[in-house]
């Protein structure tokens, strides 16, 4: 995909699409939206890279390879299961604080990190399914 | 409403099954593929079909005020989707390798480990 | 809906799959490092051994323990529960994936490291043990797939013309399998509107005639069958089995068709225990077909890993056997003989492995000399052929003289037969493997074959299964009881029912 018009907007697509992947994997919080919908979001976005500027310009710009990227989210979806261990609730049990930081209230919880891992192998799986494929198409 | 759904799963099922049933790998792939939506389809229709509120807590309350649509059908649906997307993938990728390395989808042709002549062992020195 | 704190001990529960996860997603992480690999699957299964049998001492001093997610109440939330069979099931499970791997640190090379062997290994084990632990329907059915996904992996690793013939027939046909066992699954729920076993054992024995149980029971029995490779359904297997490396194709003979006996142990013996009555007869023919067309089809090859993976099928009909049955004399022989299986059809395979590297080989056209070459191969050969065989001092014995003694009980005599029967063929098709192999004369003028060294580790690796093969056979009363216990905690669900609900169901 060689056209112009395609090439110029792709970058900004990409920026959008991956902005509002992280807006949905955080608004999952306690509304519709969540680290899968998200991830698939974000794994579009470079799948569209990949097809404007081609399959190495996205491996250049993620750095890691997208399975170690889906390597880390299920680290961090099982891991975000152990904090419970402490506090003698079964595995997976979801603990809350909400600081404030500058006057505001942020609510953390090991959900979060449980589906910023989820995210993150959503991300990497399908990133490396879709640039697998998108390589396939040269050959 | 639950008796067309029905039907439907059976429709499903009737030409994933003739689909399967063919001896080239694509046509029994693409079966595959509408194996899954016919499962997928099956356990939303078991969920019960109906016209509630989304199963979402209001503020204030523990249970939900009045009945709403049951979410676990979706969830197991939601988990099926992708775990048949996944194989799908895999699956078609792997045909196309023993497409190329094999040089056919015909099962019948596909002896490579099973040779048809592969022989008795040795029956003595 | 907030479950009171746990003890720590029940973690136990979870780590076996904990465990293999988070070094899954490590070894994904750290790919291209294979320096690490064998060492931290080496390190993180020993753990998992090391867990699983604090977790089977657990559950036998104390009986079922269960603890659900997210602290959500069961049915609810989704339970781990573990009984003696899911322990005793994890823990051999684990034991033979730790040997395999000690066995696979020379035999799979840096490019299969690098394309990412055991973070597929790791991943296939938390799908294996998960299938044990799990305490409900879907997410049996999740881990399932996990084992699947991962063992397509395993299976392609190396990508030979071969293999990839095997793995589209194995792929294809266990999707199939699993996607049966998803329909079931779909109906189960839209019958009881619960997927916790426990709480399905409950409920299936009260709702009587206004539910089809029998159809959701035979649908069990065919999916599960599909990934038990029983006959009709076992065509997958010898298509597949003998296509990767060695080490894959002791890793799944050794467990995967286990899972799925496992899976029917589950569903037809604890939760559908008045259908499989029923069922009963065409269980026990099933099985007498299985057992033969096994070990039949094993006399037939020339290829040892085919051999192998015929043997994988006629002992999967004697488990079946067992399942026929349904007294706690055949249930517990069926689980004996699962946990002799999984070593001794692992220990097949690895020999197998051994012999082409001392021979340069798989077939027994070529195998020759074997014993003059190698003395120590031609002892432990001997030991896994008597193990596998059923024979004494191997472990496979006493399961098969529990099964025999049920099946007689009961006036089964052609299950009782074709336990006999299987068990004679199968010492004719290995008597004829060391006879050709290891006692002829070396065959020659053969310049094609390339025979090396054994590796220590290799044989250090057949040495452990031997030794915990001859364990079984020599001293079996620790592991009669503990398949007594898991027996008859199938027979009778309500210590498995009374862990995952203390105060009762419905309160």
């Amino acid at each position: 995909m060689q056209t112009l018009i395609f090439r110029t907007a792709t970058p900004f697509l990409t920026c959008l699409m991956l902005m509002f992947s992280v807006f949905v994997l955080l608004r999952g919080h306690n509304e519709p939206g969540g680290g899968f919908t998200g991830g698939l979001i974000a794994a579009s976005a470079f799948a569209i890279h990949g097809i404007a500027f081609g399959v190495p310009a996205v491996r250049r710009a993620l750095y890691f390879h997208p399975m170690a990227i889906a390597g880390f989210g299920l680290f961090a979806s099982a891991v975000a299961g152990l904090p419970s261990l402490l506090f003698g609730m079964p595995f997976l049990t979801g603990l809350w604080s909400a600081p404030s930081l500058f006057g505001m209230s942020v609510d953390l919880s090991t959900v979060m990190v449980f589906d910023i891992g989820v995210y993150l192998v959503v991300v990497g799986s399908f990133t490396s399914i879709a640039l697998a494929l998108e390589d396939r198409e040269h050959d | 409403m639950e008796a067309v759904f029905a039907i439907l799963v059976g429709l499903f099922f009737a030409a994933s099954i003739y689909l399967m049933l063919s001896r080239h790998i694509i046509r029994i792939l693409l079966g595959v593929v509408l194996f899954g939506n016919a499962v997928n389809l099956l356990i939303f229709t078991n969920g019960r079909i109906m016209r509630e509120v989304p199963p979402i807590i209001a503020e204030g309350l523990d249970v939900p005020a009045g009945a709403v649509a049951n979410p676990l059908p979706q969830a197991l649906i939601l988990t099926a989707i992708v775990i048949s997307f996944s194989f799908f993938a895999f699956l078609l990728v792997l045909a196309y390798r023993a497409y190329q390395e094999i040089g056919t989808d015909d099962t019948d042709g596909m002896r490579v480990a099973e040779p048809a002549d592969d022989g008795l062992p040795p029956m003595g020195y | 809906m907030i479950a009171g704190p746990i003890a720590a001990a029940d973690w136990l529960v979870i780590a076996p799959v904990l465990l293999p996860i988070v070094a899954g997603a490590v070894l994904l992480m750290i790919r291209h490092n294979v320096r690490w690999h064998a060492l931290l699957a080496l390190v993180v299964l020993a753990a998992m051994a090391g867990t699983n049998g604090l977790l089977l001492r657990m559950v036998l001093d104390k009986g079922p323990v269960s603890m659900t997610m997210g602290s959500w109440l069961p049915p609810f939330g989704i339970s781990f529960t573990v009984d003696a069979l899911g322990a005793a099931f994890s823990l051999t499970a684990s034991i033979v994936a730790l040997v395999c791997c000690a066995y696979s640190v020379r035999d799979v090379d840096a490019t299969g490291r690098r394309y990412g062997f055991y973070p597929f290994l790791m991943l296939m084990m938390a799908g294996v043990s998960g299938a044990f632990l799990t305490g409900d329907m879907f997410n049996l059915y999740v881990w399932f797939e996990v084992f699947l996904i991962s063992s397509f992996g395993l299976l392609i690793l190396g990508s030979e013309k071969a293999q990839i013939d095997g793995a589209t027939k194995y792929a294809i046909l266990n999707l199939v399998g699993t996607t049966l066992f998803l329909i079931a699954t779909g109906y189960l729920y839209g019958t009881f509107g619960t997927l916790n076993m426990a709480d399905l054992a409950t409920k299936a024995g009260q709702i009587g005639e206004a539910a089809p149980l029998m159809t959701l029971a035979t649908l069990y029995l065919l999916a599960f069958s599909m990934k038990a490779a029983a006959f009709p359904l076992n065509f997958w297997l010898p298509a597949s089995y003998h296509t990767p490396p060695v080490i894959t194709g002791a890793l799944f003979g050794g467990l995967l068709t286990k899972v799925g006996i496992y899976a029917l142990l589950r569903t037809l013996v604890m939760i559908f225990a008045a259908e499989r009555l029923v069922l009963a007869g065409v269980i026990g023919w099933v099985a007498v077909a299985t057992m033969l067309i096994g070990a039949l089809g094993a006399l037939a090859q020339s290829d040892i890993r085919r051999i192998a993976g015929f043997l994988v099928i006629s002992g999967v009909g004697i488990m079946l056997a067992g399942i026929a049955l349904g007294s706690s004399g055949g249930l517990s022989g069926a689980i004996f003989y699962a946990l002799h299986s999984m070593l001794a059809l692992s220990a097949l395979y690895l020999l197998g492995g051994l012999m082409r590297q001392r021979g340069g080989s798989f077939s027994l056209h070529r195998l020759s000399g074997l014993y003059g070459a190698s003395p120590i191969l031609a002892g432990l050969a001997f030991i896994v052929s008597l193990a596998v065989a059923g024979l004494p001092p191997g472990s496979g014995l006493w399961p098969k003289v529990m099964l025999v003694r049920a099946a007689l009980d009961v006036g089964a005599w052609q299950i009782a037969a074709a336990i006999l029967l299987s068990g004679f063929l199968a010492t004719i098709a290995l008597g004829r493997v060391f006879i050709l192999a290891f006692w002829r004369v070396e065959v020659s003028g053969d310049q094609t074959t390339t025979a090396g060294a054994l590796s220590a580790l290799g044989c250090t690796a057949l040495v452990v299964l031997v030794l915990a093969m001859l364990a079984m056979g020599i001293a079996p009363e620790p592991f009669i009881r503990i398949a007594t216990t898991a027996a008859s905690g199938l027979l009778d669900a309500s210590a498995y029912v009374h862990a995952v609900f203390p105060a009762g169901i419905g309160s």
